[in-house]
């Protein structure tokens, strides 16, 4: 079918895109790997000669590192718990009830994501300031969970979109009230969807940068975005060190997405999808 | 509990808890900042902001910034887009032909979106050094080329975030394209075929005509992504250097509220971006008819 010579183009192709897409990745590991006298280095080598895990150290144990990874992981539970809580209901009453001003709710929502973040975050910012909630974990949740909600509430109700309302009904006919049929018989099928709920609240508060800047101030108080854009500022000096964060931050992060990406595209794209 | 109030309840007391905090995160403050647009709240008159009707939209809609801004949103959201699409389009049609290790490059090729993105613009922030960043050696070192003012230039330090958010953003465009590719029947290229279509005929009348209702959802949401991404520029441009002159509205509007304390100016200013993306949006749907199927 394909010529000898399209199929050696089309792997030449590949192979350069892939190299130019990793380089930038590649690039920040062999500066975590960087001794600290050779910060001011002009050498394009990927792995340094003397390679050392010396900035992974200094980062973790010399720096507050443990500090934000202990408030990010903080913020991010509230979040993924609201997350979930709120969507899993939520959007199984707009799957399978009818009701006043449904549309209305699920358009709302559907434009509430479509708006940028500053918008919500300057009026958030002075009602949190009138309310002593500015530079507090507290107040960053709040901002975080109006974010990631509507998001939320679409995805669950589209998975509950798919499974089959016999199932309830029959629930319902034995004599199993709303509340139980929903808790025992839906609930559990659509763990899947809870699953990915849960990351994505969880990794939509673990790397936000913007709105924490705003909201916190207090060092003790930074989260890990904050944290590692606090070392890359003081560019050479700390740049090992903030590459051997970034590291450490974004591997568990990107195992993940590895995995899961295929839900977050048919999550995404709903839309389209069902026609 | 009778089984018909238990009906009528129900689904009223699932949907409270969302509807309150919906109201209390999301309606209020956006009400509140429509509010704001309409005083006079600055670093200056803080606790004693007073209403001053439609002073700031006046000036909004008179100076110079608003149409500067906007025309470099426009930019930077076309730009982004289309090279995302093409770039992830493209690399998705070589991927799904008969390659040897595709599973492989596809990993490799989502890196860029799976790493946190203020990860990714701090590190293309420290590529763009001018001295000693990957970007200026490799022109330098490698192609023996004149290194290239990144951010001294206004030009130049708009094109350092454009790079930055095509190489984050196109993988994006690629799983999408990917999966539409995936779920085109092959019989339809073997008919094309008998048809005697060539490559050619077979990607214009079957592959990229089955593949638009797929990437549509998926290019409006990247279009509002790219219109509303504040990280990229922020972070590459450190802020809007050089001078703020590589601002798009969302920048804009935060270094407004957040670094010059224009509390007001700037809710203003979000109120226009809001009915902005407001008119964009419900063109959309209509357009596209999505919510028909999904509110099903």
């Amino acid at each position: 079918m394909k010529g000898r010579g399209t199929r050696i183009a089309a792997h030449v192709f590949l192979v350069v895109v892939t190299l130019v897409t990793v380089y930038p990745i590649v690039q920040i590991v062999g500066i975590s790997l960087r001794p600290a006298d050779r910060l001011y280095s002009t050498s394009l080598r990927v792995i340094p000669e003397d390679a050392t895990g010396r900035a992974y150290y200094s980062v973790v144990f010399e720096k507050d590192f443990l500090l934000w990874l202990r408030n990010s992981a903080i913020v991010s539970a509230i979040v993924t718990l609201v997350g979930v809580a709120l969507a899993s209901t939520a959007g199984y009453v707009f799957s399978r009830f009818r009701f006043v001003a449904r549309k209305f709710g699920l358009y709302s929502l559907l434009i509430a994501q479509m708006f940028p973040a500053t918008m919500l975050l300057l009026p958030l910012y002075v009602l949190m300031k009138g309310l002593h909630l500015l530079d507090s974990m507290a107040g960053l949740s709040v901002a975080y969970a109006a974010t990631a909600l509507p998001f939320c509430v679409w995805t669950m109700k589209g998975y509950y979109d798919t499974i089959p309302r016999e199932l309830e009904e029959a629930a319902l006919i034995d004599g199993a009230s709303y509340w139980r049929a929903f808790r025992t018989v839906v609930l559990p099928l659509a763990a899947p969807a809870l699953a990915i709920t849960a990351i994505f609240s969880f990794m939509s508060a673990w790397s936000e940068f913007m709105v924490a800047r705003v909201i916190i101030s207090t060092r003790t108080l930074y989260t890990l975005p904050l944290g590692l854009e606090s070392l890359s500022s003081t560019f050479q000096t700390e740049w090992a060190n903030y590459a051997a964060g970034s590291v450490l931050v974004s591997l568990p992060v990107v195992l993940i997405f590895l995995f899961l990406n295929r839900y977050f595209v048919s999550g995404l794209t709903l839309g389209g999808v069902k026609q | 509990m009778k089984a018909s109030t238990e009906k009528k309840i129900f689904p009223y007391m699932l949907l409270l808890p969302t509807v309150v905090v919906m109201v209390l995160v999301v309606a209020y403050p956006l009400v509140y900042n429509f509010v704001l647009s309409f005083k006079n709240m600055s670093m200056y008159h803080y606790y004693d902001a007073r209403f001053v009707g439609l002073r700031h939209y006046a000036s909004i809609f008179t100076q110079t910034e608003l149409y500067w801004v906007f025309g470099k949103t426009l930019i930077w959201t076309v730009v982004n887009v289309f090279l995302h699409v093409a770039l992830g389009v493209g690399i998705a049609l070589v991927l799904n032909g008969r390659v040897v290790g595709s599973g492989v490059f596809r990993s490799l090729l989502i890196l860029p979106w799976a790493v946190p993105q203020y990860i990714s613009a701090l590190t293309w922030r420290g590529m763009f050094n001018h001295e000693y960043g990957a970007v200026n050696l490799i022109l330098k070192n490698v192609l023996h080329l004149a290194p290239i003012p990144w951010f001294s230039d206004a030009t130049w330090a708009f094109a350092a975030p454009i790079i930055t958010n095509v190489w984050l953003g196109f993988p994006f465009m690629m799983i999408v394209a990917l999966g539409g590719l995936q779920s085109i029947p092959h019989e339809l290229y073997e008919a094309a075929e008998l048809d005697g279509a060539g490559p050619l005929g077979k990607l214009k009348n079957v592959t990229l005509p089955l593949l638009k209702p797929v990437l549509a959802p998926a290019v409006v949401l990247g279009t509002v992504w790219t219109f509303n991404n504040m990280n990229v520029i922020w972070l590459v441009t450190g802020g809007g250097l050089p001078a703020d002159k590589t601002h798009i509205l969302v920048t804009y509007i935060y270094k407004a509220a957040f670094t010059y304390y224009r509390y007001s100016y700037a809710a203003a200013f979000s109120v226009i971006v809001f009915f902005l993306l407001l008119g964009f949006t419900l063109a959309f749907m209509r357009h596209f008819k999505v919510t028909e199927a999904v509110f099903e």
